[in-house]
């Protein structure tokens, strides 16, 4: 695979295939895009990664049963002036049990707003789990924007669970985040979410998550740094249609003149739905930063500390 | 080894303004001084004044006869270690990350253990966890007197260590200072409890911000106990 400096850093930043500093293609099934088009595809016995022909992106199907795999699909956009829009589709066999490694990096040295708009829907077999790792950065000296519009779609069928880890590293300037997600019973939707903005970033993340089954909870724990002039949106809206349970959570250090903004919505439809939200916004506690200063640190690596934390 | 020349701790507004009049006192090296008097009666002001905490109005700190008064805390923290008498949560921060940052380089887990195992911590159970409102105000208290007890400190300062701290792990707490005492380390501990008094060289008690008296538990705890001094 032949890929530059920059890619070589999007892709070990937002998929972590790494060996040491450089950069290295992993084991099992990948696809790995860089300025539109793929540069190294891979399918597994279990795990076949096709290009859709209507339009960009994939169809990735697990087999039933297949154990302890992993999918890369990292995308890297190291050109100004990129603006695509990228489909795929997961479908996860029964009873499978995988790692699905996204994510998005966008270098940009031009004048021009490069964008990447990443739609993934995910139809989860009966008694399958997954974990989906997504990662977005941004870094290059252009005037050019690094805008990045992730839509995820999640379709849980019976007994089976996602894990939806989100992440936000920095660089990214725009961001509109929006996932949906239906549960059927016994099922259950997990979402860790971690959001950093820095100088005039704006970032707006909405859930919405339809608890239909019996059984079925979800937990979104969004935690965020904003730091500068950076504004943020959280809107996470539970529907509770059947006897479940439904927690979200924002909880967000603001910096600086930043803004934060959450906005959730509970929704029962049954007195059997049990939904909470709690939020909770504010600067870095004080009392933090003597502590770790009374143990040697600095003001400025104890507020690094306790970011770096936060964000883990 | 530490020095204290006419402290005194004003604040704008209130019932009392003068927080501390005029304290002078001297730490000795190795010894084991406890403060203690009425709530109210600036002593929790006191300890951080010490560590920098806060800046006294008048007065000046020496430590080892170098003026320390105006150096900031992550200065005097090479010297003094301090507990805070409320312990401090942190969101993604664990036991094991606050051992290494008191430590001052990165340590070994069993290293980290051995403080929690000072404190009555099993290490399995705690380095790995968050210090964050999950765990209980004994556990994080604990865990505090831990990461001060990590620290490579000339001079130890204790506010309120047993706030918070049920009466078996306050047997455990006896302990750590007995045998911080045996190690001839200089401590000073804001108490009101019997038992860490009576491990005291010197026993100061403020009132209203003023020294009222010093002397030795033999000479002075009949006096606080049967005045019922604090909790």
């Amino acid at each position: 695979m032949e890929l530059n400096d920059y890619e070589k850093e999007i892709f070990c930043t937002v998929a972590g295939t790494t060996n040491g500093d450089d950069f290295e293609v992993p084991a099992g099934a990948y696809n790995f895009r860089v300025n539109g088009k793929s540069v190294g595809r891979n399918s597994t016995k279990n795990i076949d990664v096709k290009p859709k022909t209507d339009k960009s992106g994939l169809d990735i199907t697990i087999k039933p049963g297949t154990k302890n795999e992993q999918v890369h699909i990292p995308v890297a956009i190291s050109a100004t002036g990129i603006k695509e829009a990228v489909y795929n589709d997961f479908h996860i066999g029964d009873n499978s049990e995988v790692t699905i490694i996204a994510g998005c990096g966008i270098y940009n040295c031009g004048p021009t707003d490069s964008v990447h708009d990443g739609i993934h829907r995910f139809y989860i077999g009966k008694n399958a789990k997954i974990k989906y790792i997504e990662k977005h950065y941004g870094f290059g000296p252009g005037r050019g924007g690094k805008i990045l519009n992730p839509i995820t779609e999640v379709h849980l069928k019976e007994n089976s669970e996602a894990i939806l880890e989100l992440e936000q590293i920095k660089g990214v300037d725009s961001t509109i985040r929006k996932t949906t997600a239906d549960l059927d019973k016994n099922t259950k939707l997990i979402v860790k979410e971690r959001l950093f903005t820095h100088g005039r970033q704006t970032a707006e993340s909405v859930y919405e998550v339809v608890l239909n089954g019996k059984n079925s909870t979800t937990d979104i724990a969004s935690r965020s740094i904003a730091q500068d002039l950076s504004k943020q949106t959280f809107k996470a809206t539970i529907i509770g249609n059947n006897k479940c349970r439904g927690h979200s959570e924002c909880d967000a250090i603001l910096m600086d003149e930043a803004e934060v903004h959450a906005i959730p919505a509970l929704d029962a439809k049954t007195k059997d739905a049990e939904l909470i939200h709690e939020a909770a916004i504010g600067k870095i506690a004080s009392d933090q930063i003597k502590k770790l200063m009374t143990l040697g640190l600095t003001k400025k690596q104890a507020e690094s500390k306790i970011i770096n934390g936060f964000l883990r | 080894m530490l020095e204290l020349k006419n402290i005194c701790y004003e604040v704008k507004g209130g019932s009392r303004a003068k927080i501390l009049d005029h304290i002078s006192l001297r730490i000795k090296p190795g010894s084991f001084t406890v403060i203690t008097g009425p709530n109210g009666s600036g002593k929790s002001t006191l300890a951080d004044i010490i560590m920098g905490i806060k800046t006294p109005t008048t007065g000046k700190i020496l430590l080892e006869d170098k003026d320390i008064t105006n150096q900031n805390i992550t200065k005097r923290a090479k010297d003094i270690a301090y507990s805070f008498q409320q312990p401090v949560k942190f969101k993604g921060i664990t036991v094991y990350d606050l051992l290494n940052i008191a430590s001052g380089e990165l340590i070994a887990p069993e290293e980290a253990g051995e403080h929690l195992k000072n404190v009555g911590l099993n290490p399995d159970d705690y380095l790995a966890r968050e210090i964050n409102d999950k765990l209980s105000g004994g556990e994080l208290k604990r865990i505090e007197i831990a990461s001060v007890l990590a620290r490579p400190a000339k001079l130890f300062v204790f506010d309120e260590p047993e706030a918070g701290i049920d009466l078996w792990s306050f047997d455990n707490l006896i302990k750590v200072f007995k045998k911080l005492k045996k190690e001839k380390k200089t401590i000073i501990i804001i108490s009101h409890q019997e038992k860490i008094l009576k491990l005291a060289d010197e026993i100061i008690i403020l009132e209203k911000g003023k020294i009222k008296s010093k002397g030795t538990p033999n000479t002075l705890l009949k006096t606080i106990t049967g005045e019922n001094h604090g909790a």
